[in-house]
């Protein structure tokens, strides 16, 4: 009689637990978690760009990008800023803890889309997290993508994280990491300015190829439109945006865009589907 | 529509209640509480509002006699069905850090409520939202189908959905506030209802739409309804369409909104509105809610709750310790903005029934109609600059 | 388990109500005491520890010049200083005083005025040191008191709700005063965490959990005024217990003739 009672539960958290804290900067790590249910580990599986909810025990959910190889669903990472309530708590878990799961959710990069293409990666602060699944997944079907550009730009030269990454990238066939500081200090050797300024460094021909991005979303309308400007397609341009959702299923609202949920609409869009509304101040 | 329609004279108003109650529901029906009409158990007719009428007015609600016994004149309250299914405020699981932590999911009892008195706007308001809880999911029956929207179904919603029993009542008068008419959505309770009643004279004309409620009308003392008992209702209601005074003009309406983002009538009613989130709550489609968490003392156990959230709440746009809406203007052309127009890119339907709830229920009175009709009326007008 | 968190409540120009919300949590106590340590707290105790705590509540408003040094002293040996009350976040009913000359006050009652140490004006713990977590209400509710302590306790930052009674009147089910009524409710512009308790009872709210985070006072007077207040009633029902609160000022604003006697405290 009771029909609803087959459904699978969207809300429910999975327990998992912290396998490794990594320390990236200040108040900001990595968490790699494991379902501990091992009929739901085998089962997991994520495309890059997809997000999970960790849940904080008494503190509540956040939405928090995987960044980690989808080759290897049952380790799951998550770079983290302590900003909000929940992520300060996360900040407190060490090996061991526990914690909820649920996801994956909503819609990745274009995989398909930019197979065989060039790939411009353009990514500020934090933004970058969510670029580091694609990474990952370019470099392990090296032959399946054209030239790799990163251009990542950070506010100051200590907020880099992921230097080993980066190094490990640089040395990839036909990948290049451009990175920039709005201000620099002695040490640094990146370029400094902003990060829109990479653009200018980066091989004409990737401007033919597929960009994503992630970041603030000033910065990424600036570089957007600037790319357009280079002559990039619209429908070449993605971005992935964020909100503070509470359900991510498309039932909560918080994430609302226009007539998107970011959650399972997004969170990466083609410009050509945001690009109106991103220029509305507060929408 | 059935091709039998029949009548229940208004004095056996009580076998309807008590052959719901037979079959295990628990019956709500509309009821007079603190000077509105609102939705509570009822066990016999004379607990309904009887012989009572709304005068509603933007920001204003009073309750008046209308001299007559009728039952369902009152049109309607603050209260849709909403509440029934969305709940105002729920546990959705429970977690323990007791030894091996453990999430259990806490679904709602699946009890059997009739709900006597859903309006048109009320039943479609409750499709909209269908539409946003219940995906395509082939567990749930063909009836509960939203299936544009939704990925997800929402099995706390689906629970009280699915033991839902609906008695619509036909309006046959309407409110100041009311739009219905021109939103396509009533008067007449068009379908998603089990049962629909028409006040007339001295009977209710008697409809059965479902398996259910066909079922019922065999506990029912009813006679066969002759043509004019079914003209005489199609009258009533056509004239309480008829008497609507306000309409909407959804022409071009998400172009229009959305051509006029940067309308200076967003300022114009940014200065009355309260951000009280009113419209929200009493709205039939607003789905937005939050979630939080509950924790013992000990921190040992904790409940996941969420509850009815509204997006003129200045945190409901919350992102790194700012806000993306932090002006009342933004807020406002949000609602009003999704309400009427990116409701239809995102669920293929309107997510306004016209009941005008948010008209009567609006501290200050804002009636949204006038404000597309503003806009609509200067379009492509700018704000002189950002505030 | 970690360390005990050493908690102290600080009593300033209040009537100790919110302080009593703490005792009154009862066997909560007991849970509350297996995991922090109180050092400090008049109205339950006469230990008197000094700091440094890990969480200093602080009941009341800003009235004296003492007051002004002691707060000082409690923010700099608490790691985190959570007001409690709509004294101490908002100045209380006795920045009423705040519109008049309070040196006539004082010369009005006193036998020897010069004996009194009293600030001009009642202001809130925010107006002179960093606060990390205001809880609103007179008194506050042990609702949102519980859930502060246990992000204290989970040592994560308390959040503390800022959307209007509406919201929460309305899940309640209660029917509006205001439309039904035409009473002068200031829920719409207050701040949610009473549950609603006035409207539930058929009463208008009367603001006592101050200021929702942005509602619209001057809409709601101009709503008050059809309703029928003189501006001298729209004024009063604005300056009460968390009248000193900005949003609250700003409402009475458009309707007062009497401005502070000092301008610009905050």
């Amino acid at each position: 009689m009771n029909a609803v009672a087959h459904i699978l539960n969207p809300y429910l958290p999975q327990r998992a637990e912290v396998v490794e804290r990594v320390e990236e900067g200040r108040d900001i790590f990595t968490l790699r978690l494991r379902l501990c249910d091992e009929t739901a580990r085998a089962a997991y599986r994520f495309q890059p760009g997809q997000f999970n909810m960790l849940y904080l025990i008494g503190a509540g959910e956040v939405a928090i990008s995987i960044v980690s190889d989808p080759d290897n669903p049952e380790l799951i990472d998550h770079t983290i800023r302590a900003v909000g309530r929940v992520t300060q708590g996360l900040q407190q878990l060490k090996a061991g803890d526990a914690l909820g799961l649920r996801g994956p959710f909503g819609r990745g990069w274009p995989l398909e889309a930019a197979r065989g293409r060039g790939l411009l990666l353009i990514t500020g602060g934090l933004g970058c997290a969510p670029t580091t699944s694609m990474i990952h997944y370019a470099l392990q079907r090296r032959a399946q993508y054209g030239p790799l550009t990163v251009c990542h730009g950070v506010k100051h030269p200590d907020d880099l994280i992921y230097t080993d990454r980066i190094q490990t990238w640089c040395g990839a066939p036909d990948t290049q990491v451009l990175l920039t500081a709005d201000k620099g200090t002695p040490e640094w050797r990146g370029r400094v300015g902003l990060v829109t300024q990479t653009l200018d460094d980066v091989e004409p021909e990737l401007f033919k190829g597929v960009a994503m991005m992630c970041g603030p979303e000033p910065m990424m309308r600036a570089v957007a439109e600037s790319l357009l400007q280079r002559g990039m397609a619209l429908n070449d341009i993605y971005l992935s945006l964020e909100r503070n959702m509470h359900c991510a299923v498309g039932h909560c609202g918080h994430c609302m865009f226009g007539g998107k949920f970011i959650c399972k609409d997004g969170p990466v869009f083609s410009y050509a589907e945001v690009r109106t509304l991103l220029a509305v101040k507060g929408f | 529509m059935t091709a039998q329609s029949r009548l229940l004279a208004r004095a056996d108003f009580n076998a309807l209640i008590h052959a719901l109650e037979a079959q295990g529901y628990r019956v709500l029906g509309p009821r007079e509480r603190a000077g509105a009409i609102v939705f509570d158990e009822i066990t016999r007719a004379e607990d309904l509002p009887v012989g009572r009428v709304s005068a509603q007015q933007p920001g204003s609600y009073r309750l008046e006699d209308s001299g007559n016994g009728r039952f369902f004149d009152y049109v309607h309250g603050p209260e849709s069905l909403k509440r029934f299914l969305f709940a105002p405020e729920e546990r959705l699981w429970t977690v323990s850090a007791e030894g091996t932590v453990s999430f259990k999911e806490t679904l709602p009892e699946a009890r059997p409520v009739a709900v006597i008195g859903a309006r048109a706007c009320d039943i479609a308001g409750m499709q909209v939202q269908d539409r946003t809880f219940l995906a395509g999911n082939e567990k749930i029956p063909p009836l509960l189908k939203g299936g544009h929207g939704g990925i997800y179904t929402d099995p706390y919603y689906a629970t009280r959905r699915e033991n839902l029993f609906i008695v619509a009542v036909n309006c046959t008068r309407s409110a100041a506030t009311c739009f219905c008419a021109s939103m396509d959505t009533g008067p007449r309770a068009r379908a998603g209802y089990d049962l629909a009643l028409t006040e007339l004279e001295d009977d209710f004309l008697v409809e059965a739409n479902s398996t259910a409620g066909e079922a019922l009308l065999a506990a029912l003392p009813l006679r066969n309804a002759d043509a004019g008992a079914e003209s005489a209702a199609a009258e009533a209601i056509e004239a309480a369409a008829v008497s609507q005074t306000r309409r909407m003009d959804t022409t071009g309406i998400q172009a229009l909104l959305f051509d006029n983002l940067e309308h200076p009538r967003w300022d114009d009613v940014a200065e009355r509105c309260l951000s009280c989130g009113n419209c929200t709550m009493v709205c039939p489609t607003c789905f937005c809610h939050s979630e939080t968490d509950v924790t013992s003392l000990d921190g040992a156990t904790s409940e996941h709750r969420r509850q009815w959230d509204s997006c003129f709440a200045l945190d409901h746009s919350y992102l790194h310790g700012a806000q993306i809406r932090p002006q009342i203007r933004q807020r406002y052309r949000q609602w009003l903005t999704h309400k009427l127009a990116s409701w239809i890119e995102q669920f293929g339907t309107s997510g306004c029934v016209g009941c005008g709830r948010c008209i009567t229920w609006c501290p200050t009175g804002i009636d949204l109609i006038e404000e597309v009709n503003a806009i609509r009326a200067t379009p492509g007008a700018q704000r002189a600059a950002d505030i | 388990m970690a360390q005990k968190l050493r908690i102290a409540v600080h009593k300033f120009a209040s009537c100790d109500g919110c302080q009593m919300q703490f005792l009154n949590l009862e066997q909560d106590l007991l849970t509350l005491a297996r995991q922090v340590e109180i050092v400090h707290f008049a109205e339950a105790t006469s230990v008197m520890q000094q700091g440094p705590y890990d969480v200093s509540f602080v009941e009341g408003s800003i009235s004296t010049s003492t007051d002004l040094q002691r707060i000082q002293q409690v923010r700099a040996a608490s790691r985190m200083l959570i007001t409690i009350g709509a004294c101490a976040t908002a100045g209380g009913l006795q920045a009423l005083r705040n519109w008049k000359d309070h040196g006539e006050f004082v010369r009005a009652i006193y036998a020897r005025p010069e004996y009194i140490d009293s600030l001009a004006q009642s202001t809130p713990v925010s107006a002179h040191v960093k606060v990390d977590a205001e809880l609103w209400g007179c008194p506050i509710d042990q609702q949102q008191l519980k859930r502060v302590l246990s992000d204290v306790l989970a040592r994560i930052t308390p959040r503390i709700p800022g959307e209007s009674v509406c919201m929460e009147c309305k899940r309640a089910g209660n029917v509006c005063v205001l439309v039904t009524k035409g009473e002068p409710c200031l829920g719409p512009v207050t701040r949610t965490g009473c549950g609603a308790l006035c409207p539930r009872y058929e009463r208008d709210c009367y603001g006592c959990f101050g200021p929702q985070e942005d509602g619209n006072a001057r809409a709601l007077g101009r709503r008050f005024q059809a309703l029928g207040l003189s501006a001298d009633e729209i004024v009063r029902r604005f300056r009460f217990i968390n009248g000193w609160a900005p949003a609250m000022r700003a409402g009475a604003q458009a309707w007062e003739k009497q401005k502070p006697i000092i301008e610009n405290m905050d």
